[in-house]
């Protein structure tokens, strides 16, 4: 395949081919829910440990043992499903995927084909430079994790070769979503937008960590590209492997590339599934001789089928905060503030709900995104005590920012009484007027400054006149530190100026 | 009170009233079972040192006061019910070693209500098949004729109670598995209503049909071993939440008033004449009773045998799949885990096992799911429909509980006639019914040169266990069909002692 490799080595970043193809993307999420206890038992939910300890009857499968579904995975789905506007039907069930696989204990999984707990909906998302998204959802539905195997022996943890495998079963049972998304996505930033929503979402109602270090997430993609204004989709490869969103646009990037390259250079797509190879940069084959696999779904017997009520179904819409997109449109639209900032507030809800109180009593909003995200959340990441959690209470910063609009303190002194908040809480005018910190702006007392810093640096005011502009700095620094940060830093510049032009 | 041949209620007020402790009893009880057992192989494992224990603990919870409905009652238990710290083998291969390492819901209520653990009986392999000759670990005997099946699937539990090893047993019933036994063995066999007792620590062969209960020699104490595992369990999604009625301080001993369905399609034409001579005098007892005696259909019971070797095979080849070699039993290593699979699967299972689980697999398989598993389960609601109409007519279903008395061993070569003996029982346990076998007399086999116990079976609408169990205590009570024929001396090693 010379030239495919050749025509892969032009394609790679080739805008004028890039713009003659257009990628087809659809993502599938499994994401681990955040419950006290596994989907079918009592065992904790819990990542890591030593093995084989988080176990039971129930999910190591022991003869006898039955499944009772948990209650509270059920009602995370349902707000999963809220969130991006699916359908909850009335009626769901669950059943079971046969299929033979040493760490899955049952050798069925019990999960669910045609009656999923939610249809449809829509993940709506936003890209870096601020454009709106929407990728159109499948289903959601609700089976359980299975165990994880350690091949050893080999040398490289591949089962190809190794002597002997271990079974790990603690995350066997584990509660996981599938979360299946319709191929609306079209490159790769996009994908990486779409897989932060569905982590942002996930994490603020409280759904699943969503880790990908510890598999709590992890998705595949199905990428083909075809000719732009093509009615027809190309041939898909599935990609896994992938370990961080990183990996997800790199992978996607570079299955573009090579699927570009094969088509450019007279080939063929073949549908198969890839692995991403992150040291290599590039994907590779990972279809196995075996055919598609029978699952023989069939509804599980031993567990009823769901009835979902309608009352829970509203209770916990009621219960549910608005989701990170309608927060996005609200502060971007509200108070035209950047992307960057947006999104670091809608990724940081606690801070996000004191930046609304701190404007909520009357701050300029763009001020108090300054504070909010600048120096609060600095002495906050200093201090380790999340903004939220600290002295310093919305009140007392929309004061301190007043007084800085009113140019009662100036930016420099407002820091410093931001610090002391930070340590002691309390009110920023009482700080201002007990230390006797509000800006100096009256002309006479400035003068006084002036004159005294003049007298005592002959040679700078001999620099600025032979034309050292830059030495003005230094003066007005001077000036500052006599006044103690007092004095009105414009006025000093003012003031300098004519009294030297005067000299 | 002598305790081989007494009733559970006998040896419970007995040991309650502290005229025997349960220790005697057990004592009493272990080396009877272990000599008798010798000819009749209802036991794949004794558990005499438990036994002794729950004795003790009887004993002392007698002492401090409390009365416990099962009080020194010896039992038996299917070995496909986890028992704690005991061999639980399914009569397979595949499970021949395995100790489990807790216990079945329903056992764990049996012993609390004070029975005394005997042991772990005999069954087909994994309660696929209806003589008991499918155990891949022992050989059942009919205690009415050593020469002759036990019935089967719970062939142990229903010789064990027939044969005077046990007074009562627990049994499991996915198509017939408690009431051809039972009528085999001349004992009372009863499987409550789907979702009664719960199915936790059971080891499953079809889910949505498998049901635990009780084998006693009489109604009253089938009704008695019923309380006691009977009731929700929040460790099985199935079993049913709903009020439990008790029963035993409520059944009944006249039919007054009470319709009995004769099912049409069940002519008695279609039995061997000494078996339909029985039945028809069964039938007219019960008139005896004050019954009204109706007729009633059940067009498409015929499909009854067709859909559940769908069904049960189905949720078979599913449930069966974990027996892998890779957590627990049986394994036989190969060079890859593929291999591994086949040759521990191959190795452990027996061939009507692995039987169903091709039928299973085939009848899930893609592009024959909807014309076999989809099919079934649409024949199966139109069963159950049959059977709520007929209930619009009557009270309860009379049938017999089995298709001939028991059989010689090796007499059915192919699966089809052994499939064929759990005609009656089959429909009701696709509609979820509860329903019991009860000794309705005894006919000579074909062939055979003795009488051999019949079962009438009855079937009432689902959660009617109470008065299910009424109607079979008057029947019963009026009959007393089981005390008309002797065991085989073996069961009796004191008589043949005498007899030296």
């Amino acid at each position: 395949m010379a030239t495919t490799e050749a025509a892969l080595r032009q394609a790679q970043g080739d805008s004028v081919l890039r713009s003659k193809y257009e990628a087809v993307i659809g993502i599938e999420c499994h994401v681990e829910l955040k419950t006290v206890s596994k989907m079918f038992c009592g065992c904790p939910n819990e990542f890591g440990g030593e093995p084989n300890t988080k176990v039971c009857p129930v999910c190591l499968a022991l003869p006898g043992a039955l499944p009772v579904p948990n209650v509270k995975a059920i009602e995370l789905m349902i707000k999963a499903g809220l969130a991006f506007d699916a359908e909850i039907p009335a009626f769901s069930k669950f059943d079971r995927k046969n299929y033979f696989y040493p760490d899955m204990p049952k050798n069925y999984q019990i999960s669910q084909y045609d009656m999923p707990l939610t249809q449809g909906g829509v993940v709506r998302y936003w890209l870096a430079d601020g454009t709106k998204k929407s990728c159109r959802l499948t289903r959601i539905h609700l089976e359980e994790d299975t165990g994880k195997s350690t091949h050893a022996g080999s040398g490289d943890g591949r089962i190809a070769g190794s002597s002997y495998s271990l079974v790990d079963f603690n995350r066997a049972g584990v509660p996981l979503m599938e979360c299946v998304g319709e191929p609306d996505i079209r490159s790769a930033d996009e994908a990486v937008g779409y897989l932060e929503a569905l982590k942002r979402t996930f994490v603020e109602l409280g759904v699943s960590d969503v880790k990908m270090e510890e598999g709590s997430l992890r998705c595949d993609a199905n990428v083909s590209v075809r000719l732009r204004g093509a009615p027809e989709f190309g041939t898909k490869a599935e990609i896994k492997n992938m370990n961080s969103f990183r990996s997800v646009h790199d992978a996607i990037e570079s299955e573009i590339d090579r699927q570009i390259a094969v088509l450019e250079s007279g080939g063929r797509v073949i549908q198969e599934t890839r692995g991403w190879d992150e040291a290599a940069g590039v994907t590779h084959s990972m279809r196995s001789k075996e055919q598609a696999h029978d699952y023989r779904y069939f509804p599980e017997p031993d567990l009823v089928p769901l009835e979902i009520d309608r009352a829970l179904i509203e209770r916990i819409r009621a219960q549910m905060p608005p989701v990170p997109f309608a927060r996005f449109e609200r502060y971007t639209e509200q108070f035209g503030i950047s992307v960057k900032q947006t999104t670091q507030l809608v990724d940081n809800p606690p801070l996000a709900a004191f930046f609304d109180r701190v404007v909520a009593v009357g701050a300029a909003p763009a001020a108090a995104l300054n504070f909010v995200l600048g120096d609060l959340s600095r002495l906050a990441n200093e201090s380790g005590t999340p903004v939220a959690e600290g002295k310093v209470t919305p009140e007392a910063l929309a004061e301190l920012i007043g007084l800085t609009e009113g140019n009662t303190i100036n930016s420099k002194i407002a820091k410093d009484v931001l610090v002391r908040l930070w340590a002691d809480g309390g009110s920023a005018k009482q700080i201002v007027a007990a230390e006797g910190l509000a800006q100096v702006s009256d002309p006479n007392a400035i003068a006084q400054f002036v004159e005294g810093v003049l007298a005592a640096n002959p040679e700078s005011v001999a620099q600025f006149k032979a034309g050292k502009e830059n030495v003005l700095k230094f003066l007005v620094g001077q000036v500052m530190k006599t006044s103690r940060g007092k004095a009105n830093p414009v006025l000093v510049e003012t003031l300098l100026r004519e009294k030297i032009a005067a000299l | 009170m002598e305790p081989v041949h007494a009733s559970a209620r006998e040896i419970a007020r007995a040991v309650n009233a502290r005229e025997v402790s349960a220790a005697e009893i057990a004592e009493t009880m272990i080396p009877h079972v272990r000599a008798v057992d010798e000819h009749l192989g209802a036991y794949l494992t004794l558990t005499p040192d438990l036994m002794r224990e729950h004795a003790r603990r009887v004993d002392a919870r007698i002492a401090a006061g409390e009365s416990l409905p099962l009080a020194g009652v010896p039992a038996a238990i299917k070995d496909n019910m986890c028992l704690a710290g005991t061999r639980t083998t399914c009569a397979s291969k595949i499970l021949a070693d395995w100790v489990a390492p807790y216990t079945a819901t329903a056992v764990a209520r049996l012993l609390d209500a004070g029975a005394l653990p005997i042991g772990k009986t005999n069954m087909d392999e994994f309660a696929m098949g209806s003589s008991g000759e499918n155990s891949a670990l022992g050989k059942t005997k009919n205690p009415y004729d050593l020469d002759r099946v036990p019935g089967g699937s719970s062939a142990g539990s229903a010789a064990a109670v027939g044969g005077f090893v046990a007074t009562i047993s627990t049994g499991s019933d996915t198509g017939g598995s408690i009431r051809e036994p039972a009528a085999f063995c001349n004992v009372v066999g009863f499987k409550p209503t789907y979702g009664r007792v719960s199915r936790y620590g059971l080891i499953a062969f079809a889910s949505s049909l498998d049901q635990i209960g009780p084998f006693a020699r009489t109604v009253e104490d089938a009704a008695l071993t019923y309380d006691a595992l009977g009731g929700h369990d929040p460790m099985d999604a199935t079993s049913a939440d709903v009020a439990f009625e008790t029963t035993a301080g409520h059944l009944r001993d006249d039919l007054r008033g009470v319709r009995v369905g004769i099912v049409r399609e069940f002519a008695t034409s279609d039995l061997a004449p000494g078996v339909a001579a029985a039945y028809e005098a069964a039938y007219a007892d019960l008139a005896k009773l004050g019954a009204e005696l109706v007729e009633v259909e059940l067009p498409t019971a015929k499909y009854g045998l067709s859909t559940y070797y769908l069904i049960a095979p189905a949720e078979c080849s599913s449930n069966l799949a974990r027996f892998d070699g890779v957590r627990y039993g049986l394994r036989v290593d190969g060079a890859d885990v593929g291999e591994m699979y086949e040759k521990t699967r191959a190795a452990g299972f027996g061939p009507e096992v692995k039987r169903r689980i091709l039928i299973g697999t085939y009848a899930l398989s893609s592009g024959y799911y909807d014309a076999y598993y989809v099919k079934a389960q649409k024949a199966r609601t139109r069963i159950a429909d049959d059977f709520r109409r007929a209930f619009a007519k009557c009270d309860v279903i009379a049938s017999p509980a089995a298709s001939s008395p028991a059989f010689t061993f090796n007499a059915k070569s192919d699966p089809y006639s052994m499939y064929l003996m759990d005609y009656y029982t089959i429909p009701v346990s696709l509609a979820g019914l509860p329903s019991l076998s009860v000794p309705c007399g005894s006919a000579v086999p074909d062939g055979g040169t003795r009488p051999m116990p019949l079962g009438l079976q009855l079937a009432s609408p689902l959660f009617t266990e109470r008065a299910l169990l009424g109607y079979a205590h008057a029947y019963e009570r009026a009959t007393r069909h089981a005390g008309k024929l002797a065991p085989d001396p073996h069961c009796h090693p004191e008589l043949v002692e005498g007899q030296r």
